[in-house]
């Protein structure tokens, strides 16, 4: 099996701290190079931190694991550098069809609206994934992925966190101010330290297929049957993937037996009945895996912060597992920067626990409905299914309640003590706590897309009157951007006036910016370093700007 | 018994006993797995008909009064009862 893709083998170096005297203390460590560990890793030394990332294994996912990326996860990719060759690599797709048993009932499109930079979702296998976010941390200066490197104690106090690490060559010790623990769902880690992720193990087994096979009369497009003909009673999801790889879940029932339904004897068969006798596939990966929806209390324990599968876990249907541990590192590692360099307090941090407890409790509870709609479980449950599969078919009100997965969509930060509450009053949902919509844009006559100039810093969006920028506007966006904190590069929309410090004149070309932020003359929106909106103003004053800036790395 | 604030539940039928009529008339010849197939149409039809979900929530109240234990909190939002607490039910 695996003849589409060969796992690399990264070499093992040796750890500098093996032949140190001395302690060596690191400000960053962070367990766990899949996914979520290298995005941290990637983000913190783009920022500056120097990062060391420890590894227990030396590549990268082995099978079939994480299939779809969400627009907002490969925004954040963006900001780092990395989605294009994702996106190139993988299966673009925005339509989601659904089947009930023999006839589909209805389809939906995840991207309605045009002119975002990014789809709805690309189908990647992991791997693929994980090799892109390796090729870009070994660009980095600053990075130290450290492979065969597996970290067997933790200890901390109120200053350090002591990491104990077992390699090739030996044990040894190192110090940091912070530990990023993604060392997955079964987290290590976690358990070194006596911490739970508790919630709820779901009564069902799904059997993954990775089949080869050309199928072009295919759409590129999400399909997920209920009680389909060639798989009776049962539920059945079809991705396409990169290299000709179809990814096929099939739902097994509880009482399935892993070891049995795994053997390609058993596993063909079912391919066949679903893609019909004459199909020609070879069979790339196959395995039985069960789910649980849990998350731990707290994701921040002192100096050591938990982030992807290690911190929550949710049910593959949705999508919504790397793509909110992609958003933990992109929270997080902007507020670890201002916390290392002194410009903002440590209980900062707490802002990390609270908004992404917020994002995994909102993924676990779509994922665990969407699970109970689709692995019912008892006779009346599955009478609602289905009648509401029934109703679909022809009545648009039963669509809504259809539910097989709801799909990633990025955590509006609604709560959060970040963000300044709006005063003003304004059309849209770009409201404090959303991440930031994409548009179209030129900037100096070079077409490019809005959310490739946001981030890593503080930004400011401010939408100029046709006359330019008025001059006491002027003198408070240039006073914004010499700030030794937390200064503000300000994207100017529709004013001709470049080269101004501290701003860059963008121009809106589809007029998709004035129509998704509301934009009037004088309207400025503080966007955070994540992306994210702090606050909004339909005029501008620097006192204002200043406190929401201050309340927005914790000190307000 | 819940007291209803929303719900109407005053008599409102023209026709009680033809409503009553029509009602079994529905389940004529089914089978049990068919009259519960059924009444879950039925049930997601007039929901949506009725589209207030204060009103849904005490009849579904009403309803449940007296049968079984009382059902937990239900997750209508993501502050509301956090699922994670469920515990393990294997």
């Amino acid at each position: 099996m695996h003849a589409t893709y060969t796992n690399p083998e990264f070499a093992y170096t040796a750890a500098p701290e093996l032949n140190s005297s001395t302690p060596v203390r690191h400000p960053l460590i962070v367990v766990g190079a899949g996914p979520v560990g290298l995005t941290a890793g990637i983000d913190a030394a783009l920022q500056g931190i120097p990062t060391v990332v420890l590894d227990d294994n030396n590549t990268v996912s082995v099978g079939s694991r994480a299939v779809c990326y969400a627009k907002r996860a490969l925004e954040v990719l963006d900001r780092l550098g990395c989605a294009q060759n994702m996106v190139d690599k993988g299966i673009t797709w925005n339509v989601g069809k659904v089947f009930f048993q023999d006839r589909m009932i209805y389809q939906f499109n995840l991207q309605p609206e045009s002119d975002h930079h990014r789809p709805a979702f690309i189908n990647l296998q992991q791997y693929y994934l994980e090799a892109f976010l390796v090729d870009r941390a070994t660009e980095l200066e600053g990075l130290d992925l450290r492979w065969k490197h597996r970290v067997i104690g933790v200890q901390q106090d109120a200053d350090d966190v002591r990491v104990t690490v077992d390699t090739p060559d030996g044990r040894y010790f190192v110090h940091c101010d912070y530990l990023i623990v993604a060392d997955g769902a079964n987290s290590p880690v976690r358990r070194m330290l006596g911490l739970e992720s508790t919630g709820q193990v779901f009564q069902d087994r799904f059997l993954i297929a990775d089949v080869v096979m050309r199928a072009d009369e295919f759409p590129t497009e999400r399909r997920f049957w209920f009680d389909p003909p060639f798989h009776r009673g049962q539920s059945t999801l079809l991705h396409r993937q990169a290299d000709n790889v179809w990814r096929l879940d099939f739902q097994l029932g509880w009482d399935a037996d892993p070891e049995l339904e795994k053997r390609p004897e058993r596993v063909i068969p079912r391919v066949k009945a679903m893609l019909g006798d004459d199909r020609d596939f070879e069979l790339e990966w196959c395995s039985v895996y069960t789910f649980q929806c849990r998350r731990m209390d707290r994701f921040r324990h002192g100096r050591v912060l938990f982030a992807g599968d290690a911190a929550h876990q949710v049910s593959p249907f949705g999508a919504r597992g790397a793509n909110s541990g992609i958003q933990d590192a992109d929270n997080l590692i902007w507020k670890l920067k201002l916390v290392l360099d002194d410009h903002a307090p440590d209980t900062l941090l707490d802002s990390y626990c609270r908004e992404r407890v917020q994002a995994a409790t909102e993924n676990i509870l779509n994922s665990t409905r969407s699970t109970d709609f689709i692995t019912p479980k008892s006779e009346t449950s599955r009478a609602f299914r289905d009648a509401t599969l029934a109703l679909a078919e022809h009545f648009d009100f039963a669509r809504g309640l259809v539910n097989s997965g709801r799909l990633s969509v990025p955590s509006v930060y609604r709560d959060t003590t970040l963000s300044t509450p709006d005063r003003d009053a304004f059309a849209g949902s770009m409201s404090p706590g959303s991440p930031s919509t994409d548009a179209p844009m030129t900037i100096d006559g070079e077409e490019t897309w809005l959310l490739l100039h946001l981030g890593d810093r503080f930004n400011g969006l401010y939408f100029a009157a046709d006359g330019g920028i008025p001059e006491p506007d002027l003198a408070i966006l240039q006073a914004l951007a010499q700030d030794a904190a937390t200064p503000v590069t300000t994207l100017v929309v529709g004013s001709d006036a470049k080269g101004i410090p501290g701003t860059v004149a963008v121009a809106d070309i589809r007029q998709r910016l004035k129509q998704r932020f509301d934009g009037r003359p004088g309207t400025f929106y503080l966007l955070r370093p994540d992306q994210h909106i702090a606050g909004r103003w339909r005029s501008l004053n620097q006192e204002t700007v200043r406190a929401a800036l201050a309340r927005a790395i914790g000190k307000g | 018994m819940h007291e209803a604030k929303h719900l109407k539940s005053e008599a409102r039928l023209a026709a009680p006993d033809d409503f009553y009529a029509a009602l079994m008339n529905m389940h004529r010849d089914l089978d049990e797995s068919q009259s519960r197939l059924v009444n879950a149409k039925l049930i997601l039809l007039l929901a949506n008909h009725i589209g207030d979900h204060g009103v849904l929530t005490e009849a579904m109240a009403i309803a449940r009064d007296g049968i079984g234990d009382a059902p937990g909190r239900p997750s209508e939002s993501p502050d509301a009862s956090p699922q994670h607490r469920k515990g393990p039910r294997s």
